[in-house]
């Protein structure tokens, strides 16, 4: 098993809350030695960082590092994260999700937050199932997986995360896999320094329900189907179209700087006290 | 100046209360339109940014209870306001906030239930709610306001007990108490006493955000101070870590239950008129009180005497004044709001002797001081 780097050890809440609990071959670990990369490489303090998470898997991620770290109720990370922001602006937010808990019972907090454009950071480990209750469906399940509540195959559309965001007014949209990890590295480096609403979507394998339920392979295939079926927006554009077909991209699809939430409240709250001020 | 200190003001309930949490040094308001509580939420989006502090409306209630959680664990002192079908959807976040122990002001401004119910008309239907509406055991504290005045007093005293506690206060106006003006003479601001944050004050390495402590309330650090920690909804040991082991999962649940039952003292408030030498009592809260008010006067010139009783602090509920003062009384007579919530504890703390009587009300109208007068006579 290859040993974290030494730097990545004073993220980690290391001599007190291992081992976790995520399955073997399960990928949310992969995303958060990469969430710690990227802020290594940013130079941000602990004290300012907030992790916010839901419920579910990759909601467990806060307990296992050092910053301040807080697991709430199911799909409402980016509402606690909300308040958490506005409550201490100074404060760098992010928040982990998995895709049930962001677009399910949270779909409707992460529309409103990227159309606010609020200053946090969403991650989403997107692994198409809900695996800590047991592998239910979720609305990125494609179409005719099996699941344990489609045991007859899955009937209804999928989100396209990215898409989904890009139209709700999100700052940046990018989406990458555990498997091409530099990339990752550097996506969730970017996401990080945009002001107002980024969105990172990390494709992640599930073997232990996901991938049992649709005979899809162990860890090592699931790593190998995230190689073999998602391709850059580079890559695509060079590509027949016929191969394109079907594949995922990667890549950074949003990269706008519209005034974030907090720009535009800070900015209303000095006209505000500017006009009182000029009435006295 | 936002207050206005020291002066007498013609003021509805709702404003009230919003001018109550700017002087309790609000610093954080998250909500969602509803009517009847929709004034104070308008109120604060004037003077919030006036003060520049943040305000925001959600996208509904759940969001925004749990926008002050978070913002309250950032260190900003937060209140939400809301009516029934609102205060139905923060049960999840209210929850969290008990077992988390984030202080925080909800203000639900009753109206006539179930579902949609009356919208613009009053009820107390609320009260059960306000102690059982979140799963599991957990401690509540909630006021119940019956005059304009009231309302601002009565918020202020809600962030001072929800820093001192630790734990989410309930304020409960019934939807005519929100929406009555009245005459208000505003306190000199230096007479008003704001409770300030329960800070640690231990070295960084030392801290456990639920510190055990004889008063089983715990300092508290926030986000961004140095003191990194983690919090969690699922029951945790003294450190905010998740945990199933049975002596830090028993330690964490008496911890909620005793920091409330063991100071009792400082949360109870009751009002008391002609109770002691009274054979027939009404006991009322909210609106209902200032008809009880009247009709002890309208009786007064029947030459009939009773009492009236009234809990300010609903919950926890004032079980030992009432057995000491009520369980002696040949009738007493519960109007509420609502066809019977708090009449329950009153039965419970008291004797077969007492006769227990309800008046309930649901049509969304108050209950007159002439209904309670007929009530009255019909057992004297």
């Amino acid at each position: 098993m290859p040993k974290p780097l030494p730097y990545e050890y004073k993220y980690l809440r290391s001599s007190k809350r291992f081992p976790h609990v995520w399955c073997p071959g399960c990928g949310i670990g992969i995303v958060m030695g990469s969430i710690i990369r990227a802020i290594d490489a940013l130079r941000w303090k602990k004290d300012d960082i907030v992790m916010v998470s839901g419920i579910g898997c990759t909601s467990r991620m806060p307990v296992y590092v050092d910053f301040n770290t807080l697991h709430t109720t199911h799909g409402r990370a980016l509402a606690f994260g909300t308040g958490v922001k506005m409550g201490n602006p100074d404060l760098k937010v992010m928040a982990v999700m998995g895709d049930g808990d962001s677009l399910a019972i949270g779909g409707n907090h992460i529309i409103h937050a990227a159309r606010r454009n609020m200053d946090i950071t969403a991650i989403i480990v997107n692994n198409n199932n809900y695996g800590m209750t047991g592998g239910q469906f979720s609305p990125t399940t494609p179409i005719d997986a099996k699941t344990a509540t489609t045991p007859y195959g899955m009937i209804e559309p999928s989100f396209d995360i990215c898409e989904l965001m890009k139209g709700a007014g999100a700052n940046f949209v990018a989406r990458g896999t555990v498997y091409h990890i530099i990339e990752l590295d550097s996506l969730l480096k970017q996401a990080f320094d945009r002001k107002g609403f980024s969105v990172v979507e990390v494709l992640a394998p599930c073997p232990t329900n996901f991938g049992r339920a649709n005979r899809l392979g162990g860890p090592v295939e699931m790593m190998k189907l995230l190689k073999d079926n998602t391709i850059t927006q580079g890559q695509a554009a060079k590509m027949d179209p016929d191969k394109v077909e079907g594949k995922t991209l990667r890549g950074i699809f949003v990269d706008r700087n519209i005034g974030s939430y907090m720009e535009r409240y800070n900015a209303l709250c000095a006209s505000v006290e500017e006009a009182a001020g000029g009435m006295q | 100046m936002i207050v206005p200190w020291g002066e007498t003001k013609l003021i509805q309930g709702n404003e009230a209360v919003a001018l109550g949490a700017v002087a309790a040094n609000i610093e954080f308001f998250a909500g969602y339109p509803i009517t009847p509580s929709t004034e104070i939420a308008e109120l604060l989006a004037r003077y919030m940014p006036l003060l520049g502090k943040p305000w925001i409306q959600m996208e509904d209630e759940i969001a925004s209870i749990s926008a002050l959680i978070g913002a309250r664990l950032a260190g900003a002192k937060s209140m939400t306001a809301t009516s029934g079908p609102g205060f139905s959807l923060m049960q999840e976040g209210l929850g969290y906030a008990c077992m988390a122990e984030v202080p925080l002001v909800l203000v639900n401004v009753m109206r006539s239930g179930p579902s949609t119910g009356l919208p613009t008309q009053t009820a107390q239907g609320d009260i059960m709610q306000a102690r059982w509406g979140t799963h599991g055991d957990h401690p509540v504290i909630a006021l119940a306001p019956c005059s304009v005045e009231e309302c601002f007093k009565l918020t202020i005293r809600a962030f001072n007990l929800s820093e001192e506690f630790r734990t989410p206060v309930i304020l409960l106006p019934d939807e005519i108490i929100g929406h009555m003006r009245e005459r208000v003479t505003f306190p000199a601001e230096d007479s008003v006493q704001i409770v300030p944050k329960p800070v640690p004050d231990v070295p960084v390495e030392w801290y456990e955000h639920y510190h055990p402590t004889p008063t089983n309330i715990s300092p508290m650090a926030s986000f961004g101070s140095g003191y990194r920690f983690h919090v969690t909804g699922l029951t945790h040991d003294t450190h905010g870590f998740p945990t199933r082991r049975k002596p830090e999962v028993d330690a964490k649940m008496e911890r909620l239950k005793h920091k409330i039952t063991r100071h009792l003292d400082k949360l109870e408030d009751v009002r008391m008129h002609d109770v002691e030498d009274s054979r027939v009592v009404v006991f009322a809260y909210g609106s209902v009180y200032r008809s009880a008010l009247a009709a002890q006067e309208l009786l007064k010139k029947k030459r009939k005497k009773i009492g009236v009783f009234r809990p300010v602090t609903i919950w926890p509920f004032p079980d030992r004044t009432v057995k000491e003062c009520l369980d002696d009384k040949d009738v007493v007579l519960v109007p509420e709001l609502n066809q019977g919530q708090l009449i329950h504890e009153v039965e419970r703390m008291t004797s077969d002797e007492v006769r227990v009587i309800p008046l309930h009300r649901v049509d969304g109208y108050e209950i007159t001081p002439e209904e309670i007068v007929a009530s009255v006579m019909e057992v004297m």
